[in-house]
């Protein structure tokens, strides 16, 4: 009698989801899974051989870029300055220039919608350039020097920002927009007011981390000809001068630390 | 002068907002709307300083059609218009005082504002009214680190630097405590008095209401269903308006103080 009204209750109780989000997120957990199972198995058929190759070779490469010779590394620091150099200016441009550009694609701030949709599609296709084929092109264009590397870094983290903060700025609160908007404020002054104060913190954030990427894609760059210290990586190595190479990468490796570390404390400060 | 004239408001979406709206509100009146929500209160108070657009009729204030305005009209009217909200709608990072400054926007010129160069007077008139709903020493406190019953009164204070001819208030109690909720109404109140502004408060408390108000218009369904003094309304009134009985939710009490 008690078993069977205990199970009627059982009956009526709903479950926390619907049976049909129950089985979408089953059925997508099992592909997910299957996916997984299938790469898994896959790169260990080609790995396989190769990681025996590998610590063959690792004597090999430690043996041809140990010791560092520490010596190029004042010759090379105009190089390393440059590459932050290029750092810097591509990232304060996109900063820039990402401040209209998100405005025009988020949703609540540009209601025309026509406009909302050309610059996302805009952005969208600029973020499917990577930034590797940008610094070909425009080396191309340019001819090897700083000038390309720049332009590449600026179209790459234009596109990452805009992104970024455009998404910032739909989830902000619109409530003291509307109250800019009864009080007669025009358009620059509801988004002054209102909006700007809510983003900023999110966005000096963004550019701090977009100014990290850059100084770490700076140095890639350098290897397709767009000037700063990867040129003169890839220099050093194809002169089969290890010991030179080796010093440059700690001396970048040091480098990169430094400014994250720098750039962690003013985020923190401004949060 | 406010005048409603057949009123109506179709949202895109076909919820009907007003029906046939026929109203005068005079100048110097402090006005309360009652209604359930969905009633339509809120759509009525937006209309006049067009949050909202009404779809039909006639909305004159001053004697001059607002319906059509855009642009620069817009701004001019919405500048002698303040309006207070139900979630304050302060920015809450910036400082006490720089948001009671956003009241003075529709008079300063963009770049003098976006440099952050308000006159003189503009800054002293911030303060004075920061002082008359008594929060003068909170000035350089960041807004969100004010209570509630604090953040509605520098909302007001905001109001009180714009200047306004009439002052809107959508629900300015909703989210605040009964003492709170009675401090506001003060405040109000003796704004309405002292500065002669008018004054269309919306309200669901019935208590309330009748304590403030010059004057009850009743909403129902987008339509108003009672307009009359104070004075003449009884429990029957507010049962009428509601269409049903008044329950213990509809009372904000806490008005026993003196």
């Amino acid at each position: 009698m008690t078993k069977q009204s205990r199970q009627e209750m059982t009956e009526k109780t709903p479950s926390i989801y619907p049976v049909k989000t129950k089985l979408q997120i089953t059925i997508i957990f099992f592909i997910v899974i299957g996916f997984y199972l299938f790469s898994m198995f896959w790169t260990q058929r080609e790995m396989v051989g190769g990681f025996g190759n590998a610590l063959g070779n690792m004597y090999v490469v430690i043996e041809k870029f140990f010791p560092p010779n520490l010596e190029v590394i004042p010759k090379v620091w105009g190089e390393m300055a440059q590459t932050i150099q290029m750092a810097i200016i591509a990232t304060t441009l996109a900063a820039i220039l990402t401040v209209p550009l998100a405005l025009l694609s988020a949703q609540n701030i540009t209601t025309f919608k026509p406009l909302y949709l050309i610059t996302r599609t805009f952005l969208n296709i600029l973020r499917t350039i990577p930034d590797l084929v940008l610094a070909v092109i425009f080396v191309g264009l340019f001819g090897v020097g700083l000038l390309p590397g720049i332009l590449a870094l600026f179209i790459f983290s234009l596109g990452i920002l805009a992104k970024l903060i455009s998404e910032t700025i739909e989830s902000v609160d619109m409530n003291p927009l509307e109250a800019m908007r009864a009080s007669g404020g025009n358009v620059f002054q509801v988004i002054y007011f209102g909006l700007v104060p809510q983003v900023l913190p999110q966005f000096t954030s963004f550019v701090l981390y977009v100014f990290e990427i850059n100084i770490r894609a700076s140095v890639v760059l350098g290897l397709v000809g767009a000037g700063g210290i990867g040129l003169v990586l890839d220099q050093q190595l194809g002169f089969y001068n290890y010991p030179n190479a080796m010093a440059i990468i700690i001396l970048i490796f040091i480098v990169v630390i430094v400014i994250e570390f720098i750039s962690n404390k003013l985020r923190e400060a401004l949060i | 002068m406010i005048e409603f004239k057949d009123v109506g408001l179709v949202y895109p979406n076909g919820t009907v907002g007003l029906k046939n709206i026929n109203a005068t509100i005079k100048d110097g009146e402090f006005v309360v709307i009652v209604g359930l929500s969905g009633a339509g209160k809120s759509t009525f108070i937006r209309s006049i300083n067009r949050l909202v657009t009404p779809t039909s009729g006639v909305l004159s204030i001053d004697n001059e059609n607002i319906l059509g305005y855009k642009g620069s009209d817009l701004r001019k009217l919405r500048t002698k218009i303040g309006m207070i909200f139900q979630n304050y709608n302060l920015v809450k990072r910036t400082n006490v005082l720089k948001n009671v400054l956003a009241g003075r926007l529709g008079h300063t010129g963009t770049l003098r504002s976006i440099l952050n160069l308000y006159q003189k007077e503009d800054i002293s008139l911030a303060y004075e009214s920061l002082q008359r709903v008594n929060i003068g020493e909170k000035i350089y406190n960041r807004a969100d680190e004010l209570s509630g019953g604090q953040q509605q009164r520098v909302s007001i204070a905001r109001v009180l630097t714009q200047q306004p001819k009439y002052i809107l208030a959508d629900e300015p109690v909703a989210s605040l405590d009964p003492p709170t909720s009675h401090q506001v109404m003060t405040y109000l109140k003796k704004i309405n008095k002292e500065d002669k502004i008018t004054t269309i408060v919306n309200l669901h408390f019935i208590d309330m209401a009748m304590e403030y108000a010059d004057r009850i218009i009743g909403m129902r369904a987008g339509e108003i269903v009672f307009d009359g003094p104070a004075s003449e309304v009884t429990e029957k009134t507010f049962e009428e308006i509601y269409g049903r009985s008044i329950r213990e939710d509809d009372l904000r009490g806490g008005a026993n103080k003196s």
